[in-house]
């Protein structure tokens, strides 16, 4: 990641920021089972190739709504798909 | 996170997958048999004949052609259109028989989201052949060398296949307030807020709409500026609440949508009045609270 980013990175950096921010507003335990959950799924979507842009867009608008529900909710929790 | 993803991913599922339609098309088949078994009873030659002659044009298959939009976001493909052939005779008569037909015996894969299958819920809008238009409420084109083009309403991000985001749609919708809202407690407590006859009227061709999207994603104002123009639909729905007679928040009303983008984006260019399903004019409506600013 040399040099400056591109939009869409910006965009994909912002999010995954604002779904660690939003997680820090929970308890304890839920903060670390949203971040584990937050966290896998971008490393699961890293190996996407960046010029597949249409995937990457609805991976963010995708991300956006969970990050609102996440925002929005209180009693809050993950469950982990084994 | 996931638990709230996929509960609404499941209730996504549950509107798409649940089929409630075959008795229709079953339903239609026995209405088309009825008459020649009627014409049989009286035992005349000719009725004999008819029968034979309906019985001979049933059993050749019409079939026909669907190009359907397709994209799925876990497959690394890119969104690309597939061709369906189906026998129409049969099916229902309309596109969403046919897009039924196909989830159910060719591609169960498909995804399109549909529900009352008779223009009251505004699930299944999408294009078809170029015209927005409720798959429901519109024709199998009875033409069967041409095929028929199936896509996503236009302009509109998808989610899978012919589904899309309704997000922004929705939330455009909220933004208009579209709720009774009063400065005075209500004359008679404890029941409605009565309306003359005349003052009800004025609602006709208001309160039909039933949100389909098909208006705002025809209007090429709207695909320019979906984020900070209304459209068609929530401005309709603003002026029907402006119109209420039992509603005092009309000068509110009119003064939080006095604004360049949210209002004056419409240029009267008049597709959502023919986009719509239900037969609603958007565009008259949005004159309409153009004319109520000018004198407010």
């Amino acid at each position: 990641m040399k040099g400056r980013l591109s939009g869409i990175q910006k965009q994909v950096l912002s999010l995954h920021r604002s779904l660690l921010r939003a997680a820090r507003a929970k308890p304890p335990e839920t903060r670390e089972q949203i971040e584990r959950f937050v966290n896998a799924e971008f490393r699961k979507n890293a190996a996407i190739d960046k010029k597949n842009y249409q995937q990457i867009e609805y991976l963010i608008r995708r991300g956006q709504k969970q990050l609102e529900m996440v925002r929005t909710s209180d009693g809050f929790s993950v469950v982990e798909v084994k | 996170m996931a638990s709230s993803a996929r509960t609404a991913a499941a209730l996504l599922k549950r509107t798409i997958n649940s089929s409630s339609l075959q008795v229709s098309s079953v339903g239609l088949r026995g209405i088309a048999t009825s008459p020649a078994v009627e014409q049989a009873a009286p035992s005349s030659p000719s009725s004999t004949v008819n029968a034979t002659s309906s019985v001979k044009t049933k059993s050749q298959p019409n079939l026909k052609k669907f190009s359907i939009y397709r994209w799925n976001p876990d497959e690394n493909k890119k969104p690309q259109v597939q061709t369906y052939t189906i026998n129409t005779n049969e099916c229902g008569p309309m596109v969403l028989d046919a897009l039924i037909k196909i989830k159910n015996e060719v591609d169960t894969g498909l995804s399109f989201r549909r529900s009352c299958r008779e223009g009251i819920c505004g699930s299944c809008a999408m294009n078809m052949d170029g015209k927005n238009g409720l798959a429901c409420l519109t024709k199998i084109n009875s033409d069967s060398a041409k095929e028929t083009l199936i896509t996503p309403l236009p302009h509109m991000f998808v989610v899978k296949d012919l589904v899309v985001d309704m997000t922004n749609f929705y939330s455009q919708y909220k933004s208009i307030e579209p709720w009774l809202k009063r400065k005075t407690p209500n004359k008679n407590p404890g029941k409605e807020n009565y309306q003359s006859e005349q003052d009800r009227k004025k609602l006709d061709g208001m309160y039909e709409c039933i949100l389909c999207a098909c208006c705002s994603t025809s209007c090429p104002s709207y695909w320019w500026n979906p984020e900070k123009y209304l459209g068609p639909a929530a401005l309709l729905h603003a002026h029907r609440w402006i119109a209420d007679s039992r509603d005092e928040y009309t000068k509110e009303r009119l003064e939080s949508i006095d604004d360049e983008f949210k209002l004056y984006r419409c240029h009267t260019i008049m597709n959502c009045a023919n986009a719509c399903p239900k037969g609603l004019n958007p565009g008259l409506q949005i004159s309409k609270i153009k004319k109520l600013q000018a004198t407010r």
